[in-house]
């Protein structure tokens, strides 16, 4: 734990300011001939740099992945949806119903991925920053180094050189704890990232793709299969009845009252689109049937 | 005075504006020992965004070491905690 009483009063600002300069002179006083401490910082400086750029290719790695995840989420969200209308559309209600609980999951997992998608670009661009920053450090530093080295010597060193690397040591320290931070969340990133692939695979957002998909869609697909071939079957139907229409026009000429009563009779040939079982779309056509008529009539 | 935030970078604070930064860290200092994390964040928020409107970014070809260094953005107690103790902080 951190100190109360006299290191309180100083404040949090002065006390980090401490520890990080208690850093460098740890350092500082590890080296015996000052000016090698110069040599020996710089190579670190050039490490750290490498790492920071590493980091950056990590970190974009990683929002890429979650850009890909994304983009399967949204179409599996798309795809849900779809098929609710569809389903809807059929009068199943049930259906629709399923697949907009698994769409409303698949935009939850969404929203999530969102959230974090903006988290990791945050890093990204903080470390390019602070890479771009360290760079011009480290070039400083070199500058500063080759300086010290040709004109001082070893004992005059030592106070410019104390300067330069506490600077540098500063700088370092806070692009490694950049570093740290971008890899601890692109860690809870492809955790996260990893239990949606899970999730997917496991097929409880699953609709159109692998595994149990077709429970939604291959429900829709037979009936819109079975209601194609009932719809041709009417079409031959009405193909081996020709004669039906121009009673129906003879129905509709007589005027409304009349041709109410007419219908059933008229339409019997007529109209058989739906199987006898289904009592409910044979209703359609009655609906229809007065419509038509009635519109050639006003043209 | 120069003044680091964390993950930002230094900036240079005319001395003028040092009685409020104090006076903001002290409000920091006090959420941190009573675990006030509401306070804590509103002290945070205040102190970085008082550094930013008083202070002008160092040029990024200067050596310098900073009077004082302020908390990540997003940090938690927990992480300023350990910044203070060292734990949390990468050799440089």
């Amino acid at each position: 734990m951190y100190m109360k009483g006299t290191a309180a009063r100083m404040g949090v600002m002065k006390r980090v300011s401490l520890v990080f300069k208690a850093k460098a002179n740890k350092a500082l006083d590890k080296m015996e001939d000052p000016r090698e401490t110069l040599d020996y910082s710089y190579q670190r400086q050039l490490e750290l740099l490498t790492k920071v750029r590493r980091g950056v290719a990590d970190v974009a790695t990683s929002r890429k992945r979650v850009e890909l995840q994304m983009n399967q989420l949204q179409q599996q969200a798309n795809k849900l949806q779809e098929q609710a209308r569809k389903a809807l559309g059929m009068g199943r209600e049930d259906l629709a119903r399923e697949a907009l609980t698994r769409k409303a999951s698949a935009q939850s997992q969404l929203d999530e991925l969102q959230t974090q998608y903006a988290q990791l670009q945050g890093e990204e661009e903080k470390l390019t920053v602070a890479s771009q920053r360290l760079q011009a450090r480290v070039d400083a530093f070199r500058t500063r180094k080759e300086t010290i080295k040709a004109t001082y010597t070893a004992a005059e060193a030592q106070t410019r050189i104390n300067e330069a690397f506490s600077g540098i040591s500063e700088e370092m320290g806070d692009v490694g704890m950049a570093i740290q931070r971008a890899e601890d969340k692109t860690a809870q990133m492809q955790a996260r990232a990893g239990a949606i692939d899970e999730l997917m695979a496991s097929g409880a957002l699953d609709d159109a793709v692998g595994g149990k998909r077709d429970d939604i869609q291959s429900e829709l697909d037979m009936m819109s299969a079975s209601s194609d071939v009932e719809r041709e079957l009417a079409m031959l139907k009405g193909e081996l009845t020709t004669g039906a229409p121009k009673q129906l026009e003879g129905a509709s000429a007589n005027g409304d009252a009349q041709s109410a009563q007419a219908q059933p009779q008229a339409q019997a040939p007529y109209v058989p689109p739906a199987p006898p079982q289904q009592a409910e779309p044979a209703a359609i056509p009655v609906a229809d049937l007065p419509g038509e008529p009635q519109d050639g009539d006003g043209s | 005075m120069i003044v680091r935030i964390l993950g930002e970078g230094q900036f240079k604070v005319e001395d003028a504006a040092t009685a409020e930064l104090n006076l903001l860290d002290a409000d920091l200092e006090a959420a941190v020992e009573h675990g006030d994390e509401p306070a804590f964040t509103v002290a945070l928020t205040g102190l970085l965004a008082k550094v930013r409107a008083t202070g002008t970014p160092l040029p990024p070809d200067i050596l310098e070491p900073s009077e004082l260094i302020l908390p990540h953005e997003d940090s938690s107690m927990d992480e300023v905690r350990k910044l203070l103790t060292d734990e949390g902080l990468i050799p440089g």
